[in-house]
Parts: C-alpha cells; structure tokens; sequence
C-alpha cells in the first residue's frame, strides 16, 4: 500500500470525529466540514515528508480549527466569530490538545455527528445521503451515482437536509442517559439502512454494494464509542453474517442465487467469525433485542454447513420471540420460510395471506408467495404472484430472478399449470 | 531462545482495508514468513480480530470482573498468550478465572478472538 493510501484511510477514519469536534467549535456543519478538509490538504503536503503525527485526531482537530479561525475572521464583518470560550485556547501544543481530547468528549462528538444525520425531520433516503456525505466523506458524485440520480440532483438533496438539520438547530448539550440510548438507537436504526441500500439495492456492478462496507465500518465506530451495548453488537454481526455471503448471491452472469442454493464455500468466514464472537458477547448481557435476535437468525444459517442443515426449529423459535419483541408483518413473512421447511407450503401459504394488505407492495411478499403456489402446483396463481412480483423488484437482478421463477413455472407439467 | 513477535498497528485502518490492500499485504507478509516456515523455524502465526470484539477479565478484590472491550491497564504490560480452543466465551473466561486466581497480584486477561493463518511448524 502506498503511502497516500494509508493517508487517504486514516483521514477517513480519523473524520467522524475531526468534524464532529470542529461542529462543538463552530457549530455550523458547513463550516466543519470545510475545517476538516483544508486539515486534509495541509495533511496530505506534511504528513508525506514528516511522517503521521502522534495523535492524527488532534493534529486534524488543532489545523482544522486554526483554517477555520482565519476564515472565519475575514468574514467577520459579516459573521459574529464563535464564542471565545469555546475557541480560546488557539495557541495551544498540539500535545495538549490531545490530553484534553478526553473519551466522553470523543463519544458525544462523534454521536451528535451522526445523530444529526438521522434527524426524525429527514426521510430516510436524506439520512442515508447526509451521513455518507458528512460521515464517510464519500463525494456528491459518488453518492449520486449508487442512487443512479444526477449530481445536481444529489447535490440538492444534501444541501435540503443540511438546511432542515439546521433549520431545527443541533442539539449541543451533553446528552442524558435516556437520550443518548435513543441517539444510540436511531443512529444504529441509520447504518443499518446505509447497509441495507448497499445490500439489497446492491448487487454485482452497482456502486451502491460499497455501502454495506461502510455500514460495517460505522457500525465498528459505534461499537468502539459503546464498547458494553449488546444490541450494537447485534446489529454489526447481522451486517457482517450477511455481508460474509456476498460472493455467493450472485452467479457469473450476475443472477441472484438463493440462500440454499449458494456454494458455502464462497462465504467469507473470517466475517462469519468474528460475527460469531460478537454474537456471543452480546448474548451473555441477557439483554436480547432485534438486531441479536436477527442476528442469531443469520448464525443459523452460517453454522449449517449445507442447506440440508440449517436448524428450522431453531430459527423459526427466534423468529416467534422477534415478532414479539419487535412485531412486524415483514417478520413474519420471513418466519413463513421456516414454517414452510417445518410444516410444509400449505402450512406457511395461510401466514403469508394474513399479510396480504400490509405487505401489498412489498416485492418478497409476492416473491414468497408465488413460490410457495409454486410449491402447491397453484400455476397459475402463481404466476400472477411473480407478475405482481417484477413490477415492484428494485433491481435488475431481482426482476431476473422473478423472470426465471416464472420459466420454471411454464416448464412444469401442463396438466398443472392451468 | 523462542521470540515472539507482537504486531501493533492502527486497528481502525488495517481494518478499512479493501479487498485488494488486504490480499496485496497478505501476500508480502507470506513471503516474508516463507524462509522461516521453510526452515521448521515458524511457529503458530495468528490474527487477532479487532478490540471490538475482545472481552476483558480484570481482577478484582473478591470477583473477577468481566468488561466487555480491550481495557487492561497501561501500567500492565503483555507478558505472555494462550492460544486455545473454546467452544464459547463463557468457557474462555472460567479458564481466565482460574489463571487469575492462580496468578499472584493484579493483572487483566484480554479474550480476544482470532484467526489463525499458520498452525506452525515449531516443536519445542
């Protein structure tokens, strides 16, 4: 790796909480964030030549901070300067700087940064766009091109949640125990949707499968700022078990390939491992929730070492206490394929039409449910299933699937695929 | 003499790695293993999954207490490792329960998971 590179890492690394130190500063995400790139720029001219410094952060954070003050001073006719306690301590070495850079100041930073991404106010798609902007640092264009809309039009979509965030004011408070375990929750709920649009809407070739690393590596950060939360534990083993199959989700000519029929082989075990040690950390807070209970799920399946194996029983007990916990009509769709393996597809076909009206435009709905017709010799239900099934696939790839599904139908026995 | 070799780096980067970094360093790293594992001369080589994943027991005056995350102390130094096999956590930390009672004094003992690259060929 060369130089720039490892550069280019740590500066990505280091920028959740560069920004969201210089935001306490400044309190103006723009600002911040122009803070933190002219940091790069000088960073990027001195670091080649003399080396990292000791602490990156604070390095960051001191020239960051420094750049902004200029500037800030050149528009001050115009512009109050921040407060001065807040700023005061400029001439400060950068040894003391870092001395002061204390853990609770480093976790309230870096959770305010992402809280603010996720604000109730935004919809989810401007969460994900905000935070893979301000966040990641990923680049307007990059953005744009994983939501296959123009740059101009991405470009809009930030600077309207930039503007609504700021429009209902960041909150700069430290914190209490109750808000901070709902920040925690709503930002955990936001990387799971950045993992989410890398994954689902993913696939091979689109730049949108780059999230779902992203997601892991924020949902690291997370876990690094609240090392003893059971459920952010849960929540980076789910990502990381189904990440660890992205090899085989797809075949060489990019169709889907379904979870038993995917060469386990493929499947990235050095992911699966440290997905299970997590797992089995969170698990001993006896402290269960959605995201361990999902992500037990997913060990399920990652335990078996061929489809035949997988533990139904199991799976469909977990998935009960999900619904539980956590109902959601879309849990218990997913529970109608282990009730399916378990109790047949007659058994499962009746769950699935309890959720007829919720799930209605939902794409696996109609996907489960015309297979399991399938599975009844019910052809050409079936088929209007599957129809109903591309019209709401929000990929290519899902509508190949559906598309060879339908195939599979017409090749089956006339007599019953009336 | 038997020397260990303890690798420090910046776990937030080496674990941003993309694929190609990793195998590109995986690769140099192999090579320069290589002699040494041609020669008898390698023991066991292994990764150690990231702090977040590390479990700490931490002696205390009657029970042990049990911390999620890599806490030891910055007065203890690393002064020796186990490599074993557990089933689950919860057997990993009653074995580091009867290592601390059976040490003298203070001390942490990190359970941090890994992977292990090369079983070694070393017999001592």
């Amino acid at each position: 790796m060369t130089d720039i590179a490892w550069i280019d890492i740590a500066l990505t690394n280091a920028r959740p909480q560069v920004v969201g130190a210089l935001l306490r500063y400044f309190r103006n995400l723009d600002i911040a964030e122009e803070a933190f790139q002219e940091a790069c720029l000088r960073a990027l001219k001195t670091w080649p030549d003399k080396g990292p410094p000791r602490d990156p952060v604070a390095w960051l954070i001191f020239v960051g901070r420094n750049s902004a003050i200029d500037a800030v001073r050149k528009q001050a006719k115009t512009q109050a300067l921040p407060d001065e306690e807040a700023i005061s301590d400029t001439g400060d070495a950068e040894s003391d700087l870092a001395e002061r850079l204390d853990g609770s100041n480093y976790r309230d930073d870096i959770l305010r940064l992402l809280f603010i991404c996720c604000h109730p106010d935004l919809p989810a798609t401007q969460q994900i766009a905000l935070a893979l902007r301000v966040v990641s640092g990923l680049s307007v264009a990059q953005i744009a091109r994983a939501f296959l809309v123009s740059d101009s039009a991405m470009e809009q979509r930030i600077t309207r949640a930039k503007a609504r965030v700021a429009a209902a004011g960041v909150p700069f408070e430290t914190p209490g125990a109750v808000e901070r375990a709902e920040r925690v929750a709503l930002v955990s709920a936001m990387i799971y949707l950045i993992f989410n649009e890398g994954y689902s809407a993913g696939g091979p070739g689109r730049e949108a499968a780059a999230f779902a690393d992203e997601a892991i590596r924020l949902g690291r950060l997370l876990l690094r700022i609240f090392p003893t939360e059971p459920e952010i534990m849960g929540l980076l083993a789910l990502m990381m078990l189904q990440q660890s199959r992205n090899a085989a989700r797809f075949d060489a000519s990019g169709q889907i390939v379904l979870l038993e029929d995917q060469d386990r082989s493929l499947w990235s075990h050095t992911l699966i491992d440290e997905a299970l040690a997590l797992l089995d950390k969170a698990i001993r807070h006896r402290l269960p929730g959605p995201y361990q209970l999902q992500a037990a799920i997913a060990a399920l399946h990652s335990r078996a070492k061929q489809a035949e194996d997988t533990d139904w029983a199991e799976i469909d007990l977990l998935y009960q206490t999900l619904e539980r916990l956590h109902p959601s009509p879309v849990v218990t769709l997913n529970r109608a394929v282990a009730v399916a393996k378990l109790e047949g597809p007659e058994v499962a076909l009746a769950l699935v039409e309890s959720l007829a009206e919720q799930l209605d435009s939902y794409f696996y709905f109609h996907g489960l449910r015309g297979g399991l017709l399938m599975q009844l010799h019910r052809a050409r239900e079936a088929r209007s299933a599957f129809d109903r099934a591309i019209a709401l696939a929000r990929s290519p790839a899902e509508a190949e699937h559906i598309r060879h599904q339908l195939d599979r139908l017409s090749t089956m026995a006339p007599a019953i695929a009336k | 003499m038997l020397y260990a070799i303890l690798c420090y780096n910046d776990e937030d980067t080496v674990f941003a790695w993309s694929t190609e970094e990793e195998q590109a360093t995986m690769e140099r790293l192999l090579a320069v293993q290589a002699p040494l594992a041609e020669a008898g001369k390698l023991g066991p080589v292994a990764r150690l999954m990231p702090t977040t994943a590390a479990t700490t027991l931490r002696k205390g005056k009657n029970e042990p207490l049990v911390i999620d995350g890599p806490f030891a102390e910055t007065k203890e130094q690393l002064l020796g490792f186990y490599v074993i096999d557990f089933e689950t956590l919860d057997e990993a930390i009653e074995f580091s329960k009867k290592l601390a009672v059976a040490n003298p004094g203070v001390g942490s003992y990190e359970i941090r998971p890994l992977h292990v690259f090369r079983p070694g060929t070393i017999a001592t």
